[in-house]
């Protein structure tokens, strides 16, 4: 059962190729760039900085606002540009995931924003998004408690497995994004999509929480890598 | 335990040691482990561990010399923004006195100017003010960005890295404490400069930096390698402010100078008063040898 060979080749508990690369943009504060299987994401972080939306600040520590935007051309069928319900929800799940990271008591009332950009998209963009900002927060030199890092499992034809394609997101029964801060393993976004028994559900959990790890290990590799001395 | 060594490089939620350490800037602490929260390299002093960033904003800090841009001119005040996430303020009676002009021929939206932080409010706000050397508005020249945390690399030991170019490339060089750097003088030496600044920017974690960057320019400039110097090891340290402009440096010598006379003077003084009281006290002490020498004298016989 566990000797399950899918779609595209892959085992059970086997991430897609990813690439992770810090600081790409010249005048951003920090960026990351991501590619996971068939994603291309782009990520651009600036701040701490002051915000004249006024509202949104608190006189006690920094705010992190997000976007995450799909390209038009991102997509098989052309995306209609702009923010829709999908986008918005993953923008504020994003944020959500994020700030309990963040330490941005020694910047009060600033703000720090966060653009995720999906150049190409090939299912699990949200937890790819997650990844990348959070190396880019390190990159702009953000103070944060740990990285925080997304993956998602899932069920397909009866299985639970690990990082779904598109094609397995669209067919499959169940898909579990979570993003967890690696160092003590507490999880800071957890959605579940379709049906799952009780014991399924801690399955993809745990099998989620080890992809994790394993992506941690590649965003540390590419922040190390981006700084370490010549 | 410590977990890293002395300027390793290290990256947030990264555990640098286990008890016996204090936590410093740059790190917190997680029950009894402490861990890193930014990307930076780690110092090691006396047992308290501190992350020294990569990468950072500047925040405000009263007495600290920095570079603003005037972004906005109000009824009596000028708004600067001075590369920080927080905005400074120049009020009128700084800058002019009691003087009632108008702001906008002062200082218009876009100039640029070298200013001093006097005072940081509750919500952070810079106050600034002109009062100092060398403060005041820029006439030409070009602005350089860089990483605030770098700054005092590119000033360097007692001034040591930015006098070398400024002497290399006979530019005027003003480095603001908010990571601006203002560059005056001929025009492919501010383009070299600007090039060099960007260099130590890049490669401040490095050693022997002073020397490579004394190389680059004399390659560019003389066409030749100078004479070998010893290396000199990187340390981070605050700088000692400079001073900026070469007018003002030479009053600012020469104002030590006569300090020092002044002081010199006093401790002369001090020195004669205390001449003065040893004196009397060794004439007391002889005197009173001597009667003792009499009573000796007297015992003996």
């Amino acid at each position: 059962m566990s000797e399950l060979i899918r779609e595209d080749g892959r085992k059970f508990d086997e991430l897609r190729p990813i690439k992770i690369e810090a600081g790409v943009l010249e005048r951003a504060d920090g960026s990351a760039y991501l590619e996971v299987g068939g994603n291309k994401i782009l990520v651009a972080v600036y701040g701490p900085r002051e915000s004249y939306i006024r509202r949104l600040l608190e006189p006690n520590t920094g705010v992190i606002r997000c976007r995450y935007n799909m390209a038009p051309f991102s997509v098989d069928d052309r995306k209609r540009p702009g923010p829709d319900r999908r986008s918005s929800e993953i923008s504020k799940i994003t944020a959500d995931a994020l700030r309990p990271a963040l330490m941005l008591e020694s910047y009060p009332r600033s703000m720090v924003d966060v653009y995720i950009e999906v150049i190409e998209a090939e299912g699990g963009t949200r937890c790819a998004g997650i990844t990348a900002a959070s190396v880019a927060l390190v990159d702009a030199g953000v103070p944060m408690r740990d990285i925080v890092v997304g993956c998602a499992a899932g069920k397909v034809s009866d299985e639970i497995v690990l990082d779904l394609s598109e094609v397995e997101d669209k067919e499959g029964q169940a898909d579990v994004p979570i993003a967890i801060m690696p160092r003590t393993g507490e999880i800071t976004l957890l959605q579940s999509d379709g049906n799952l028994t009780e014991e399924e559900f801690q399955k993809a959990i745990d099998l989620a929480m080890e992809g994790c790890m394993k992506v941690s290990e590649l965003q540390k590799e590419a922040l190390m890598k981006k700084y370490s001395v010549e | 335990m410590i977990y890293v060594e002395n300027k390793e490089l290290v990256i947030p939620g990264q555990i640098l040691a286990e008890d016996e350490c204090y936590p410093g800037r740059g790190t917190f602490k997680d029950n009894n482990r402490i861990c890193s929260s930014l990307i930076g390299l780690v110092s090691l002093r006396n047992k308290k561990i501190r992350v020294i960033p990569l990468k950072s904003k500047y925040i405000p800090k009263k007495g600290d010399v920095v570079i603003g841009k005037i972004s906005d001119v109000r009824f009596s005040m000028w708004d600067v923004d001075i590369n920080s996430p927080y905005s400074g303020i120049l009020s009128a009676f700084e800058a002019l006195g009691r003087d009632k002009k108008d702001l906008n021929r002062v200082f218009d939206v876009g100039d640029v100017l070298f200013l001093r932080i006097i005072d940081v409010d509750e919500v952070k706000k810079a106050k600034l003010g002109l009062k100092g050397r060398g403060m005041g508005k820029f006439k030409g020249g070009i602005i350089v960005e860089i990483s605030p945390t770098k700054v005092p690399r590119l000033i360097g030991k007692k001034g040591s890295m930015i006098n070398m170019i400024k002497n290399k490339t006979n530019c005027k060089i003003v480095v603001g404490q908010n990571g601006l750097v203002w560059v005056k003088g001929n025009e492919d030496m501010e383009q070299l400069t600007r090039e060099v600044i960007h260099v130590i920017e890049k490669e401040a974690h490095t050693s022997g930096l002073t020397n490579k960057i004394k190389n680059k320019l004399c390659l560019a400039i003389d066409g030749e390698l100078p004479v070998d110097e010893s290396e000199e090891e990187f340390i981070f340290e605050k700088p000692k402010l400079q001073n900026f402009k070469e007018e003002i440096e030479q009053e600012e010598r020469e104002e030590a100078a006569r300090l020092k006379k002044e002081q010199e003077e006093e401790n002369d003084d001090k020195n004669n008063l205390y001449e003065v009281i040893e004196e009397l006290k060794k004439n007391k002490e002889e005197e009173n040898s001597s009667q003792s020498d009499d009573s000796e004298d007297d015992s003996n016989v």
